[in-house]
């Protein structure tokens, strides 16, 4: 943490750690439904942060916006100081429904973003291999994704998405399709693989306690239209034992509050 | 298939059949079934004959041709309609006309525009299996998963990439599918034209045949289309079998 700590700059408002993500005045409708309004967010460097609220509150939609997958009606977002218009190498994101070829192999999954931008083959494996290794997949190199589990589908996406190089990474729900197990399992590891990648996280995720495992930053969306409703920066050691977070008695405390707060949207 | 424990050959129906034909043959009903024997020596005979070679040769050519081309316009066509609404609404309507009318009356139609001879058939031919193969297209296109292709642009594929790297492959099944139904209907195409042309391949000698009563050669001449139509789709369907186990697991 003490290198982001370097980057500290005292013009920014929203927090004191630089913006690599700057969401401006984002609105979006569909036809009569809005489904966001007026959305200003910084994303600092480095960090994990959630966007997490009830389903209906386009945190979805803000993420796919970012990812320059779907435009807004109204409002800027930029990356470095460059303005969105599309999807951009700097940006790489894990889909909800991991999103495989299922007639590639994993490695030519992993690889597939290297391969559409032209990285040679052999250059493009030995990248895939290293991040395949890394998300704790070596060995199933040459399987095809329906031989492999809900579990392991999202780490061959998530090796995907690593494999680029990418300094954003977009997660759109990454763990609500796999079971309960290997969600937490899943989660021990993105916090470790966090810690070696140096990676800027926005995370979209309903989960409350997920939220509050992992993140560094938890934005609060309320729902119809979609608003930001609170920001909140659970202090959480997760140096040591990963098991150890979820007795921890701040997290514990953050999962009620956040509770509290979003209870009114839920019938 | 298995009976009563033991494994039953995949052709023993066929044998039953076969059998069955060559009694009914022997009784001498009718005269349009000649014992199913006769029908084999006239088979044997007729593969040996330089007419059936010429018919054959001929017949294969315009089949190849005519199904090389329902294949390169059809996928295309076919991609276009399942990606792009306005072509849906304007080519849908014709597309589903043609892939259920019954062709056969459009051939004389096809023998004054292309005259009587190799042409006719190759449309005729075309006529038949590249409607199925458009429809099935389109279905397998419009099945492609969204958030394959929110993938492929999110890692910055460029259009010609996305179509070659993501949809086709994604469609490949149904493709796959139109393309045997399509084989299946172009035997029937090539027929057809042939024998309304009546000078050409086969036509002629099924012309030949029936008018002068050679039951045997004309049965034989049968028997040798029906495995032919068979054998395509065999062997297509082999290669579907390859692309199956993706198929099945699509998400």
């Amino acid at each position: 943490m003490a290198v982001t700590a370097v980057r500290e700059k005292p013009s920014a408002i929203h927090t004191s750690l630089e913006a690599i993500v700057e969401v401006k005045g984002i609105c979006k409708s569909y036809g009569n439904v809005e489904a966001l309004r007026d959305i200003n967010l910084d994303f600092p460097r480095g960090k994990l942060t959630s966007l997490l609220g009830p389903s209906g509150c386009g945190k979805t939609t803000l993420l796919k916006i970012i990812a320059g997958l779907i435009g807004a009606s109204a409002g800027s977002v930029t990356v470095d100081g460059k303005r969105v218009s599309g999807p951009g190498p700097e940006r790489a994101f894990v889909f909800q429904d991991f999103a495989l070829m299922p007639w590639a192999t994993v490695l030519r999954n992993v690889a597939f973003g290297l391969e559409l931008r032209g990285t040679g083959k052999a250059e493009r494996d030995e990248i895939a291999r290293r991040y395949i290794a890394q998300v704790g997949l070596s060995g199933f190199e040459d399987k095809y994704p329906h031989e492999l589990s809900g579990g392991m589908r999202q780490r061959v996406g998530l090796a995907r998405a690593l494999s680029v190089d990418a300094e954003v990474l977009l997660l759109d729900e990454p763990f609500s399709a796999v079971d309960e197990q290997n969600r937490r399992k899943f989660q021990e590891d993105l916090i470790r693989l966090r810690s070696a990648q140096n990676k800027t996280f926005i995370f979209v995720t309903h989960s409350i306690e997920e939220a509050v495992y992992i993140s560094d930053r938890i934005v609060l969306l309320s729902p119809r239209p979609g608003r930001v409703s609170q920001v909140i920066e659970p202090d959480i050691d997760r140096s040591g034992d990963p098991d150890r977070i979820h007795r921890d008695k701040h997290y514990l405390d953050t999962v009620e509050e956040i509770w509290q707060g979003l209870k009114q949207y839920v019938e | 298939m298995t009976l009563f424990g033991y494994r039953i050959p995949m052709m023993a129906s066929l044998l039953v059949w076969c059998v069955a034909w060559e009694i009914v043959g022997r009784l001498d009903l009718v005269f349009l079934l000649p014992p199913f024997s006769d029908v084999l020596a006239a088979a044997f005979q007729l593969v040996q004959s330089p007419s059936w070679q010429d018919a054959t040769v001929t017949t294969l050519r315009a089949f190849t041709i005519g199904i090389a081309l329902a294949i390169a316009l059809g996928i295309p066509l076919g991609i276009l309609m399942g990606r792009i609404k306005i072509a849906d609404d304007l080519l849908g309507m014709w597309v589903n006309i043609f892939a259920s009318a019954p062709l056969s009356a459009l051939v004389p139609v096809l023998m004054i525009l292309f005259g009587f001879g190799e042409r006719t058939i190759i449309a005729a031919v075309f006529l038949f299996a590249v409607w199925i193969i458009v429809l099935d297209t389109r279905a397998g296109v419009r099945h492609v998963s969204p958030s394959l292709i929110e993938m492929a642009r999110s890692y910055g594929a460029t259009k010609p990439a996305l179509y070659a790297k993501i949809i086709l492959w994604a469609a490949l099944p149904e493709i796959l599918a139109g393309i045997r139904l399509g084989l299946i209907r172009g035997v029937k195409g090539v027929v057809i034209g042939q024998l309304l042309v009546a000078i050409v391949g086969y036509g002629a000698l099924f012309e030949t045949f029936s008018r002068n009563f050679r039951m045997a050669e004309f049965w034989a001449l049968t028997i040798i289309l029906f495995a032919f139509a068979m054998l395509i789709a065999e062997l297509i369907e082999r290669i579907e079998g390859k692309v199956e186990y993706y198929a099945g697991a699509r998400q």
